[in-house]
């Protein structure tokens, strides 16, 4: 399996866009992590952190409450506000 | 200088300074749509994205959410009127009022009692005017609106919803704003924001792929509970938006034609200025050939 395809979206613009190698959130139930070859999944997330590992560095976001799906190894995360001081890239 | 062409003078300049004000008006119009077009588009993978998730939910678990439960016998109807906070912008703002008072006629001839939601400050003036009573209204950010406004939008307007008629509340919601087609083109659209029609045919068309089989997680209707206000929100979110790109639209117009207009008058009145010096002056030369040949013939 090769790399995640994700997408960050905020409601009013397209955040973060690029390939990676796991990603993490929270969702209601806890913390998720999605590695690739992750079957098809709709999870609402939770205020928090997400994490995405590009391979050789870290992005790293905080979100209000939003919800992430994955569909064959595309990971499009949504989210109503994010806040993307923390991301390098 | 005569009295008649002081006056054209005047008239003349004070079409100058009005000249002025609409030029720079037209211009910051056209700086400000781009903007707001480039917002519109921005929002796209936001309402891509939440369309598409909650059509996939849609699809996999029986909704019987109360957001997308028709009503038997809707009595009441909530409609939610997006104007401009100001005006010079054509028939902008009286566009979508008319519009609104032709779906109201239409709502109350199928026995629907009519409850206005207003947004922006030229719906609020027009119905104060009239007196008529106004469940809320929202205004002081038309030509570019924020999400968190949308949201409280959404939230009075999903909260009165689930309330339903008998407790006060409304059985429907519609939202009335005008969608920016292209500069030249904004049409007033009328669209039924609730109870929910998740699917639009567009989306339909162009997604011939069928679903994954998806996990929930929680589950299937609580990932809808979470999901559906939101995609209200995106739809309000990208109707204010609409409305902003074509209230600078008709501004930028109405500002242009107004500029031209004052160019037509400034060119009459420096004619009529012209003809009034012309006349004075021949006025004067047959005064004093007058004057002088009555002295001649005095002699």
């Amino acid at each position: 399996m090769s790399a995640l395809e994700v997408e960050l979206v905020a409601a009013d613009r397209m955040v973060w866009q690029g390939e990676a190698s796991f990603v993490r959130a929270r969702s209601i139930d806890g913390e998720l992590g999605i590695l690739p070859g992750h079957s098809p999944l709709l999870g609402v997330l939770v205020e928090g952190a997400v994490t995405i590992d590009t391979g050789g560095s870290k992005q790293s976001v905080t979100i209000d409450s939003g919800f992430l799906s994955v569909d064959h190894n595309r990971v499009t995360i949504v989210a109503a506000q994010v806040d993307a001081s923390g991301l390098t890239a | 200088m005569g009295a008649q062409q002081r006056i054209y003078r005047q008239k003349s300049r004070s079409v100058q300074s009005m000249k002025k004000i609409t030029r720079a008006m037209e211009l910051i119009a056209t700086s400000r749509v781009t903007k707001a077009r480039e917002r519109v588009v921005q929002t796209t993978p936001y309402a891509r994205a939440i369309t598409r998730a909650v059509s996939a939910v849609a699809t996999f678990s029986d909704v019987d959410h109360p957001l997308t439960l028709e009503r038997e016998n809707p009595s009441k109807a909530g409609v939610l009127v997006i104007t401009s906070d100001r005006g010079l912008a054509g028939a902008y703002s009286a566009n979508v009022l008319k519009r609104y008072e032709a779906l109201r006629e239409l709502l109350q001839d199928e026995g629907r009692e009519v409850i206005p939601y207003l947004s922006g400050r030229k719906a609020e003036g027009y119905f104060r005017f009239r007196q008529r009573h106004v469940e809320e209204s929202w205004s002081g950010y038309t030509d570019a609106p924020t999400y968190e406004v949308a949201k409280e939008i959404g939230e009075r307007l999903t909260a009165d919803f689930i309330k339903g008629a008998e407790d006060g509340g409304v059985d429907e919601i519609h939202i009335i704003y005008t969608q920016f087609v292209n500069m030249v083109t904004q049409e007033v659209q009328v669209v039924r924001l609730l109870p929910l029609e998740v699917v639009d045919a567009e989306e339909r068309a162009s997604e011939e792929e069928l679903f994954p089989l998806y996990e929930f997680e929680p589950n299937g209707p609580e990932v809808l509970d979470a999901l559906l206000p939101q995609y209200v929100t995106s739809r309000i979110y990208n109707a204010l938006l609409q409305a902003a790109a074509s209230e600078l639209a008709a501004r930028q117009r109405a500002m242009k034609s107004a500029t031209d207009n004052a160019d037509e008058l400034l060119k009459t009145y420096t004619r009529l200025a012209n003809q009034a010096r012309q006349a004075e002056i021949t006025q004067e030369i047959s005064e004093i050939v007058g004057g002088a040949s009555a002295l001649a013939d005095a002699k």
